[in-house]
Formats: C-alpha cells, sequence, structure tokens
C-alpha cells in the first residue's frame, strides 16, 4: 500500500509543480497518471522515491515514511521500486547485459560491483529477465545498437532485476510507435498480474489507459483533478483534465 | 522616409568611424612592434639570412670517414735574378704546375692542378715560409676539379716579397667508405628519446591526478551536493583531526618497519599478513547491503573493524614499498645493462613511501570528515530546530574558528611572524565571530549547497595553476629538483594536471542525466553511480583528451628544456646559442618528425577509441 498525503513540490524559482496531491495505491495495482505535459506527473514519480526532494507532505510505503528516511535507508527503499523512463536512460556505451546487472546494484557487495564483479546468479538472473523481455540474444550488444523498443525492454528489464515490489513508469511509451507501445505495456501488464507489482505509470493517450490501469488519477497543473476508474472519463471530466481547447480522439 | 534616411546615414557613419578606428588600432600596432621592412631588407641582414638557411638545409646527421690530399708547389716572390730550377712533377701523384713558377706581390697568377680526384673541392693556400709545413697560410681561394681531376685557377699573390723559396698548399677531402650517424645526430637522439619519454610521464601524472580533480570541478555532478550547516562543520572539524591522525598512524607505521629496512623476506611476510588481515577485517566490516542495517553495538564494532583493516592495510602498503626498493636496488646490482628496470622498481616504491603519507592523512581526514558530517546531518534530521541553531552556532564557530587558525599559522610560517596573538589568537577569534554569523544568517535546518563551494574553490584554483606557463613552471622546478628532465617532468605534469582536470570536468558536465537518474533510483550509492552511470560516459573523450595532451606535452617538451627542463630543447638552445646552426638544424629536424609522429599516431587511437 502506497500512500501520498499532500505531496507538495516547490522548485526554486518558485514554479509549483505539485499542490497538495494526496491518494492511494492498493498493493498490487496498475494506476494511470494523466495530465498534459507539464502537469506533474514526472514531478509526482520522481517525488515518489525521492529522484525530486519534494518540499512538503509525505509518501508512506508499508507503513514507512520514505519521506523522512535517512540516506542510507532511503537506498534499502529504493531498490525495491524500479523505474522506467521516457528516455530509456540506458547507458548506451556500456553492454546489455551491464545495464541490466546495474538494477542489482543496491543488493551486491560495494567493494565488488566497483570492478564490474557481479556473482554468477545475478549474471544468470540478468539473462532470464532479458529472456522474459524477448532479447536475450543482444545480451552482449552495445545498448546503443538496440533499437527504441529494444532498449525500452533492457529498461524493465534492469528494473525487474530489482525484484521491484513496485514499479515506476515515466511515460514509458512516450518514445515508441503505437504497436511497440502495446507490446511494451503488455509486459508492464504481465508483471503486474503475474507478479505482483504495484505500477505507477504516467500515460498520455487514453486507450491505452482503458486497455491496461485499474485506475486512473489526473493532474493538471500541479492538481489533482480526477481519481477513478478509466471509463468514468466522460467528455466533461476529460475537458477538465486536458482543457477547454482538448478534443477527445481514439 | 525622412527618418530612414537618418538612421542610413547613422549607419554608415558608424561604419567610418568603425574602419578608422580598427586603422589606428593597427598603426599603432605597427608602432609597438617595431615593424621595420628597410632592416628586414638591409643586405647585412640578407646574407645572414641566406647563411642560416644554408646551414639549416644541412642538417648534421651522417658523416664520413675523410681522405685528405695536401699538395705543395713551390714558389717565388718576387722573381729571384737567376732563372730557378723546378724538379720536374711525379706524374703518379696529384701535382701542381704554375708555369711562371714566381711573381710580383699583388701579381695575378695562373695555377693548374693534375691527377686530383675528380670532381671534388678545397681550399688553396700560400704558406709564407721556406717549411712548406709551417702553421700559417693564406687562403687564396677555393679550386675545383673537374671530371679528369684537373683545375686551372688564379689566384693573387700576397704582399709577402722574401729572397727564399715559398709555397703554394691545396688541400682537398674526399669522403672514403660508408655514412656514419655524426656525434650530433647521436646526442640527438639520445635527447629525443628522453623528451618523449619525459612527455609520457609528465602526461601519466597529470591523468592520474586529474581525474578525481574533475568530478569536484564538474557542475552538474557538486550542485547537488547539499549538506545542513551542523554536518558541514563537524565535517570541516573532522578534516583536520584526521588528518593529524593520518599523519601519526604513517608515522608510527613507518617508526615500526624501520627496523626491518633492507631485509625484503621480512618486508614480504609483514605485506602478505597484513594485507590478508587488512582484507579480512575489511570484508566483515564493509556494510553488506544484502542484509538490513545493523543493531548500535554491532555497527560500532564494525567501524572499530574498518578503522584498524584500514591501518592494517596503510601497513601492508608500507611494508611493500620498503620491500621493493629493497628488490629494486638488489635488482639494479645485478642486471647490468638492464639494471635500470631494477632502478624503477626502487624508484617507483621510493614515490609510493612519498606519496603514501598523504594519501593516509587525506584518507584520514576523509574517513573522520565523512562521519563528523553524517552524525552532524543526523543531529540536524533529529533534534528540534533551536537545538539545532544553538548547536550550528556552536559548532560553526568552532570549525570556522579552526581553519582560520591553521589559515594564520601558515601565513605566519611564510613570513615569519613570531607573535602567536597575531597569527593564532585573532584569526581563530575572527573565525569564531564568522561561524557564528554564519549559524544566524542561515535557516537551522536548512542544506547549504556545500558542493558549490567545493567546485568553485576547485575551479579557482585549477585557473589559476593553469595560467602559469609550464615554461615558467620549469624554472621554479629547476630550482627546486636541479636541471634536467626530472624538474621538466614537474612542470608540464602540473600544467597538466589543470588543463585536464578543466577539460575532463568539462565533458563530465556535458554527460546525459538520465543515467545517473536511472542508476540512482535502483539504490546504488553515490559511488557506484559514478562508476555505472558516468565513467562509462566519459572514457572515450577521457581517452582522447589525454591522447591530445601527450601530443601538446610532447611539443611542450621540446622547448621545455630552453628553462633548464631536460630533453631536446637544452640541446637546440646551447646549439643556437653557439651560432652550431646546423646542430640545430638536425635538433629541430627531430622534433618536427617527433611531432609529426605524434600527431599522426593520436590522431589514429582517438579514432580508433572514440
Amino acid at each position: 500500500m502506497l500512500e501520498v498525503r499532500n505531496l507538495t513540490k516547490i522548485y526554486e524559482g518558485g514554479v509549483l509543480a505539485l499542490n497538495r496531491v494526496s491518494f492511494q495505491v492498493p498493493q498490487g495495482q496498475f494506476l494511470a497518471i494523466i495530465g498534459l505535459s507539464g502537469s506533474g506527473k514526472s514531478t509526482l514519480l520522481r517525488c515518489i522515491n525521492r529522484l525530486i526532494e519534494p518540499t512538503e507532505g509525505q509518501v508512506i510505503w508499508k507503513g514507512v515514511d520514505i519521506t523522512s528516511a535517512s540516506p542510507q535507508e532511503l537506498r534499502l527503499i529504493r531498490r525495491r521500486i524500479g523505474m522506467v523512463f521516457q528516455n530509456f536512460n540506458l547507458v548506451y556505451r556500456s553492454k546489455v547485459i551491464t545495464n541490466v546487472l546495474s538494477g542489482r546494484l543496491g543488493f551486491v557487495n560495494p567493494a565488488w560491483s566497483l570492478l564490474n564483479r557481479f556473482s554468477k546468479e545475478d549474471v544468470q538472473k540478468a539473462l532470464q529477465q532479458l529472456e522474459r523481455v524477448g532479447i536475450a540474444d543482444k545480451a552482449y550488444q552495445r545498448a546503443d545498437e538496440l533499437s527504441g523498443g529494444q532498449q525500452q525492454r533492457v529498461g524493465i528489464a534492469r528494473a525487474l532485476m530489482q525484484d521491484p515490489e513496485m514499479i515506476l513508469a515515466d511515460e514509458p511509451v512516450a518514445s515508441l510507435d503505437p504497436v511497440l507501445a502495446h507490446s511494451i505495456m503488455r509486459y508492464l501488464e504481465q508483471i503486474n498480474k503475474e507478479d505482483g507489482v504495484t505500477i505507477l505509470c504516467s500515460l498520455h493517450f487514453l486507450d491505452l489507459v482503458h486497455r491496461y490501469a485499474d485506475r486512473v488519477i489526473a493532474l493538471n497543473n500541479g492538481n489533482l483533478v480526477f481519481e477513478g476508474l478509466p471509463q468514468e472519463i466522460d467528455d466533461q471530466k476529460f475537458k477538465a483534465i486536458y482543457g477547454r481547447e482538448a478534443e477527445r480522439i481514439g | 522616409m525622412e527618418k530612414k534616411n537618418k538612421a542610413s546615414l547613422w549607419k554608415s557613419l558608424r561604419l567610418g568611424f568603425a574602419i578608422v578606428a580598427v586603422l589606428v588600432v593597427y598603426a599603432y600596432g605597427f608602432q609597438v612592434t617595431k615593424v621595420d621592412l628597410a632592416e628586414f631588407r638591409k643586405e647585412s641582414r640578407q646574407d645572414s639570412r641566406i647563411r642560416v638557411m644554408r646551414a639549416l638545409a644541412r642538417p648534421d646527421i651522417f658523416e664520413y670517414d675523410q681522405e685528405e690530399f695536401i699538395v705543395f708547389a713551390s714558389i717565388y716572390v718576387p722573381c729571384p735574378d737567376q732563372p730557378v730550377q723546378i724538379p720536374p712533377p711525379d706524374p703518379s701523384q696529384p701535382y701542381l704546375v704554375i708555369p711562371a713558377h714566381c711573381g710580383k706581390p699583388n701579381e695575378h697568377i695562373q695555377v693548374e692542378g693534375y691527377n686530383f680526384p675528380p670532381n671534388i673541392k678545397g681550399p688553396i693556400f700560400f704558406v709564407p715560409s721556406s717549411d712548406p709545413n709551417a702553421t700559417l697560410a693564406l687562403q687564396r681561394g677555393n679550386i675545383e676539379t673537374d671530371s679528369q681531376g684537373k683545375f686551372i685557377t688564379t689566384i693573387r699573390l700576397p704582399n709577402r716579397p722574401s729572397n727564399e723559396v715559398q709555397y703554394l698548399k691545396v688541400i682537398t677531402r674526399r669522403n672514403v667508405g660508408w655514412p656514419r650517424f655524426s656525434q650530433t645526430a647521436k646526442d640527438t637522439w639520445d635527447k629525443i628519446i628522453e623528451t618523449i619519454f619525459l612527455a609520457l610521464l609528465a602526461t601519466t601524472i597529470g591523468t592520474i591526478f586529474s581525474v578525481p580533480l574533475s568530478f569536484f570541478a564538474a557542475r552538474n555532478l557538486m550542485k547537488d551536493v547539499k549538506s545542513p550547516l551542523t554536518g558541514i562543520s563537524l565535517a570541516a572539524l573532522g578534516w583536520p583531526l584526521g588528518i593529524g591522525f593520518g599523519l601519526a598512524v604513517a608515522r608510527l607505521v613507518q617508526t615500526f618497519l624501520a627496523q626491518w629496512r633492507g631485509q625484503s623476506l621480512i618486508s614480504w611476510l609483514l605485506f602478505v599478513g597484513f594485507a590478508l588481515l587488512g582484507m579480512l577485517l575489511l570484508r566483515w566490516a564493509v556494510f553488506d547491503p544484502r542484509h538490513e542495517p545493523d543493531e548500535r553495538p554491532l555497527k560500532l564494532l564494525r567501524s572499530l573493524a574498518q578503522m584498524t583493516g584500514l591501518i592494517a592495510l596503510v601497513l601492508a602498503f608500507f611494508a611493500l614499498s620498503q620491500a621493493g626498493v629493497t628488490v629494486g636496488l638488489s635488482l639494479a646490482s645485478h642486471l647490468g645493462s638492464f639494471a635500470f628496470l631494477g632502478n624503477f622498481v626502487a624508484q617507483l616504491s621510493d614515490v609510493m613511501t612519498v606519496l603514501l603519507t598523504p594519501a593516509v592523512a587525506l584518507a584520514g581526514g576523509a574517513w573522520l570528515g565523512g562521519i563528523g558530517g553524517q552524525i552532524g546531518t543526523k543531529w540536524n534530521d533529529t533534534l528540534p530546530a533551536g537545538a539545532v541553531r544553538f548547536l550550528n552556532g556552536l559548532l560553526s564557530a568552532l570549525a570556522v574558528a579552526t581553519l582560520s587558525g591553521f589559515l594564520g599559522w601558515g601565513i605566519g610560517w611564510l613570513y615569519e611572524i613570531k607573535n602567536v596573538a597575531y597569527t593564532l589568537v585573532y584569526p581563530a577569534g575572527a573565525g569564531a565571530l564568522l561561524g557564528i554569523l554564519l549559524a544566524i544568517l542561515t535557516r537551522p535546518k536548512q542544506p547549504l549547497p556545500i558542493g558549490l563551494v567545493i567546485y568553485t574553490i576547485t575551479r579557482t584554483i585549477l585557473n589559476a595553476v593553469r595560467s602559469i606557463e609550464a615554461l615558467i613552471m620549469a624554472i621554479v622546478a629547476v630550482i627546486w629538483v636541479g636541471i634536467g628532465p626530472f624538474a621538466g617532468v614537474l612542470a608540464l605534469g602540473l600544467h597538466t594536471i589543470a588543463s585536464l582536470a578543466k577539460l575532463y570536468s568539462e565533458q563530465v558536465e556535458s554527460i546525459l542525466p538520465g543515467p545517473i537518474e536511472a542508476i540512482t533510483a535502483t539504490g546504488a550509492t553515490r559511488l557506484q553511480t559514478i562508476v555505472y552511470a558516468v565513467i562509462p560516459q566519459i572514457i572515450p573523450p577521457y581517452i582522447s583528451f589525454t591522447m591530445y595532451r601527450w601530443d601538446i606535452n610532447v611539443r611542450m617538451s621540446t622547448i621545455i628544456g630552453f628553462a633548464g627542463g631536460g630533453g631536446i630543447g637544452f640541446l637546440l638552445i646551447q646549439n643556437i646559442n653557439l651560432l652550431n646552426y646546423r646542430a640545430a638544424s638536425t635538433q629541430m629536424l627531430a622534433i618536427a618528425v617527433v611531432v609529426a609522429t605524434m600527431d599522426y599516431l593520436s590522431s589514429v587511437m582517438r579514432e580508433r577509441f572514440v
């Protein structure tokens, strides 16, 4: 169970990115976060694992207050939260397998990991994760030799290496074509259904929301403007989320 | 329309003014740089220019064994009263024929030569003495034989009248055998090798030190490093304490090991034993993130074990360097012509001994400073705001007082001020006030951008060092370690540290932030993030810049000798000052070849790596 209470983020320079956002996510739910660009979706996801330090409010996960955790406690929390990014954020000059193994960094002996040494089990596990996302044959290629869809699968495999209990996906399909988008979303769905991993996923397209999400929250200018089931988004709600000018497509 | 005209008029006026201003600037430039084409065209200048250019065009690289022919012919100046008897020449040898046999002073007479080697040149002399081998000989011109070994020339007799017989002398030289390298070429070879290795060592030293420095000088890595005042103050207090502790440990360890100096077996055993002990202790003591955090007593025990393990490692390293010196020296005396290898081992171990003490001191400082920072941050997080404010005042006063006390002590040492009130009491008092002011001005729990402060300090120092040209650093280094290539290594190395650290840090600043974010999100430590997200991105540009810098250093090391820094420049400036342009030309040629080769090699290697 993840509970976000009155989460507020004011950037340096006074931009209010999140304004007292509160919501709850039960364990195992697939939550979609929608809203226009700049509405605070990325900030919200990054405040949950404190890649961005929230200004006020609390994030409580499994009874632990993430916002007040010490740096060491924070690392122990982070290693149970996988993260998938819009731009994949792979280390392009490293091999695919190294990128995947880096998901394990929170769990391994720090001294050995600095020398790029991983245990046999971890390497085996990394290969299994790549198998799971269907690119086991690419394991020893450099990450920049892969296509966009393949790179995002590496990103997912990296998150899976953490044995996550929750995955934060920041517009994971925004830079992919519709066919690839569905295949990536299906992997996330599979992880959600089979492994019971909570997924918080920010999305642009409503059809993806309808197809994959259990529940939706919507942000507009840092405010939580909608919380409910995907089917509940009617035309009026849509205009509240995306503004008066917006028109529904698809 | 009117307005537009006005604007264009104004525009052309401005342009005209700008042109006049530029002309004035260049006129003044001509004046101060003393551009003087008349001097340039002067006859004497032209002559010396041509002479030097011709010398430069004939670098002194090869030399031959030479065969010398000296041929005499007797002559009377002026003509004696009786006709003279000239013995007939030996036609199997080169010989001279003077049809007139005699002449008046200053008269032009014809001289013929036969049986000389073909196509050679040589001077012709008048020997004003009855002894043909007299040292004094007046050169009268040069001869050049044709393809039959024959020449005919006309010389002017000198004003040396005598009743005795006098002589004409022709000296010709011929190269025989195969060409071999001249002494200049051999010296140049020695020095160019020295130059290349000078550049290599300077680049290596520079790279080793500038890589860690470049992280501190990278804005994107440092801007997020923030800490509350409590943490900063405690860390600032921990650093000097830790450095003192490290120095004490290093000194103790060295005195402990000194009793076995020269006995390499014992040193080796000590090295292996303490290395194992240290590794085992650290293996147990370093927090393994696979487990949950420890309880308090175990945590303390682990810290203690960490410290003991680190000290054991320090002991092991000192033992290793001691053993290395002994082994190296004994190798040097047994290896014969490979003695330089033994010497290298000994020198390297000596360098290790020299570097270990500051390294241990720094490690001690980092360790205690880190602990201080952690404790401070913890207090800052757990204590109420009022208590934090009070603590901040106290600790920052103490910290700034300590730092300014050290600063005062340093200034006192430099300027030999003996008055303790000026060097210690006043600076410390002022520091304490400053610290309290700092605590009052900042909000109690506000995180301060300490990373940016470190960044700014590092940048400033790097810029200051970089602005001093390596040639000038060489002058200082020569005073320090004496004339020779080692001074050049130090000077170039220091300059390389500053410039590479800047270039490197700019590369760090231009890396993609995404991977850092992703690795941080996996729960990796800061160090792991650097190793996995930063380093893979910066390795290609780092290699490229290191190659480029080696290239620059080779070029610099060719002239660092001008200031006494060793290498080929030393030879070059000597030969230029001695007006020995043919030798200087050899050295310039060597420099050109080496620089061009380095340029080519570095571009090939950069292409391969990047």
